[in-house]
């Protein structure tokens, strides 16, 4: 039977079978590492290591090491924090808001954009922890514990305590969405396996069989957890701006943050999404199931998130002037024309201006623009969170304790950690998971494909 | 005579054949065992005569303990056993409560109902599941019929049944 559908492009092509989809996906786990793989992990590990040292160093001296001082307090660590938090809301938002939505688009994308969550969520937790200076002592005093001084308590009324609930609850409900998901996957590998392999894949796929009743349920929560972590993207983040925004400091004590700050974890989140998956796909052969349909519709989102952030900036300047508060006013234009001048203008290059180019069809549907812009708007949007961060804080109340922020060898260190870890366990996961749902893309390939059923 | 097998498996290749045969088979009077598919087929559960999923109400259940968890614990740590006036703030600043309250809420709701899907459905990462057919976690829709379930209809004829609803084979098999 063929099922084409004149409306819509399809979603898989090449005419796949439902024993393509398996094939094609278990191949990567089930076949030798290829060379590509090797040579990409050795340089992911190779970077884990030598940021090591830096993490090493900085739990051993403390985060002196870094080149934090008394006026910029927070620099390089927060920045990188809500940077790679921002990372990972894509993945949450492309499983569970589209799920919601009902956008079919999102199955071949959604295990891959998950998997980035969880380990950019990972990441993004190493610096608040390292910035606490001892963290197997940070850890204790961030948990409402009884503790050795009386009955002291955590104080709920500061977001840094909201981040760490929100954070956690962040990071354990994307595992168990994406793990639930990966059950039955695994069970299909388990099927085709023998020996340990077998073993290994049976005990992961927790001994699922694909019954009506279980896929009944398995439905069920699935919907119930997309209900779920929806607010949960949201109110993340909205938590991670209230760091900033529920302070006093000019540039930071504004009542758009919140949107403001969801909109830009999108935005990131999609373009850490294309620049992964558009290397994927060539890398494991996987352009069939990752199409230009699913790059272009990406791109849209990136266009929309784009267009929201470079309104809110201009809105803050807005507001800044309109509200007649000098400082505001100040700290505003200081950021485009202060000392860190080049910062906010590196920032509205690549997350106001080189979006909009993705107007263009042409240039949204070439995987060469798009793999460009798509880190070009990873940097901006860690531009922009260092601009949010140390240009608020830089020039203060005080201009006698004035001071300017210069990284140190073990802040780049730390960052680089934090890289080699991201693509370590990513690529971990690229060769020993399926990176394809393979159960979901099956179900909307009768509506979605070109062909099936040959 | 010994029957020496106890299940029989039609192979479907379609789930919209899968769908009617369900009901053909039903209609005629035979149980179905359980039906195996590679993927969610949707519309299965109500033609195999299903009760709807009760994992929202547990995950309602477990989402209002949350709630209660959360509340309890702030107001109990910050408005009775050590009192402080923090920013000017009250004793039971209710608002400033509502971060934590959310997302304890969603952290009990997510891990209470998955915990119980796992138990319902007996997912363990130790379980040995009786597999009926390879090809159901790939690319056929198997349905597995009890012949003890069945023994007031004679085996050929379920066997006739299955192939004339649109079976592509018709097996038997057998657990030790």
């Amino acid at each position: 039977m063929q099922v084409t559908s004149s409306v819509r492009e399809p979603l898989v092509t090449g005419g796949k079978t439902y024993k393509d989809v398996t094939h094609d996906v278990a191949r990567q786990v089930e076949g030798k590492p290829t060379v590509g793989w090797m040579l990409g992990l050795a340089v992911a590990i190779g970077t884990l290591l030598l940021g090591s040292i830096a993490v090493g160093a900085t739990v051993w001296e403390g985060i002196g090491m870094w080149g934090l001082n008394k006026t910029v307090g927070w620099a390089w660590d927060i920045t990188n924090f809500v940077w790679w938090v921002g990372i990972g809301h894509a993945g949450t938002l492309i499983s569970a808001v589209l799920l919601l939505f009902r956008q079919k688009w999102r199955t071949s994308i959604n295990r891959a954009a998950e998997a980035m969550t969880i380990f950019a969520v990972i990441c993004a937790a190493m610096f608040p922890v390292l910035h606490m200076g001892r963290p197997w002592l940070g850890a204790y005093w961030a948990l409402p514990l009884p503790n050795v001084f009386g009955s002291l308590w955590v104080n709920f009324n500061s977001p840094l305590l909201w981040d760490v609930f929100a954070i956690s609850t962040y990071f354990s409900v994307s595992l168990v969405f994406w793990y639930i998901g990966l059950i039955p996957d695994f069970a299909t590998i388990r099927d085709r396996a023998t020996g340990l392999r077998k073993t290994i894949y049976g005990a992961l796929s927790f001994g699922w069989t694909g019954a009506a009743k279980t896929w009944m349920h398995y439905e069920a929560v699935s919907l119930i957890l997309a209900g779920l972590a929806t607010p949960l993207v949201l109110s993340v983040h909205t938590i991670v701006s209230f760091d900033f925004a529920t302070s006093v400091i000019p540039g930071w004590h504004t009542t758009i943050f919140p949107p403001y700050f969801v909109a830009g974890a999108i935005f990131s989140g999609f373009a850490m999404v294309l620049t992964l998956m558009i290397i994927t796909r060539k890398l494991f052969k996987l352009e069939d199931y990752i199409t230009m349909v699913h790059i272009e519709l990406m791109n849209i989102v990136i266009i929309i998130t784009g267009s929201i952030v470079g309104i809110a900036y201009i809105t803050e300047f807005f507001i800044a002037w309109y509200s007649g508060v000098e400082a505001e006013q100040y700290a505003f234009i200081n950021r485009a024309f202060g000392p860190y001048w080049w910062a906010y203008w590196s920032m509205m290059t690549c997350n106001v201006i080189s979006p909009q180019l993705f107007w263009f069809k042409k240039i949204r549907t070439s995987i060469v623009f798009t793999f460009l812009l798509s880190l070009v708007v990873n940097i901006g949007m860690w531009f922009e969170r260092f601009v949010i961060i140390v240009t608020s804080l830089h020039r203060d109340f005080l201009p006698s304790s004035w001071a300017m922020f210069y990284p140190t060898w073990a802040d780049v260190g730390v960052y680089l950690f934090t890289f080699g870890l991201f693509f370590t366990l990513f690529l971990l996961f690229a060769k020993f998971f399926p990176v394809i749902n393979m159960a979901e893309v099956k179900s909307v390939l009768k509506s979605s494909s070109e062909k099936v059923n040959k | 005579m010994e029957r020496d097998t106890n299940f029989i498996l039609g192979i479907y290749e379609d789930e919209d054949v899968l769908k009617d045969a369900v009901t053909k088979v039903r209609e005629s009077g035979v149980k179905i065992h359980e039906v195996f598919t590679p993927y969610p087929v949707h519309g299965l559960e109500d033609v195999l005569g299903y009760n709807r999923s009760k994992l929202p109400i547990a995950a309602f259940l477990f989402g209002l303990l949350g709630t209660c968890l959360a509340l309890t614990m702030q107001l109990l740590m910050m408005s009775v056993d050590w009192p402080m006036i923090i920013g000017g703030k009250d004793f039971a600043p209710l608002p400033d409560f509502i971060p934590v309250t959310f997302e304890l809420t969603v952290l009990l709701a997510s891990f209470g109902m998955v915990g119980v899907f796992m138990i319902s459905s007996d997912l363990k990462p130790w379980a040995q599941p009786r597999i009926f057919d390879l090809r159901s976690t790939d690319d056929k829709h198997v349905m597995a019929i009890d012949i003890a379930n069945n023994a007031n209809i004679e085996e050929a004829k379920i066997k006739e049944l299955l192939q004339s609803s649109g079976a592509s084979e018709v097996n038997n098999k057998s657990f030790e």
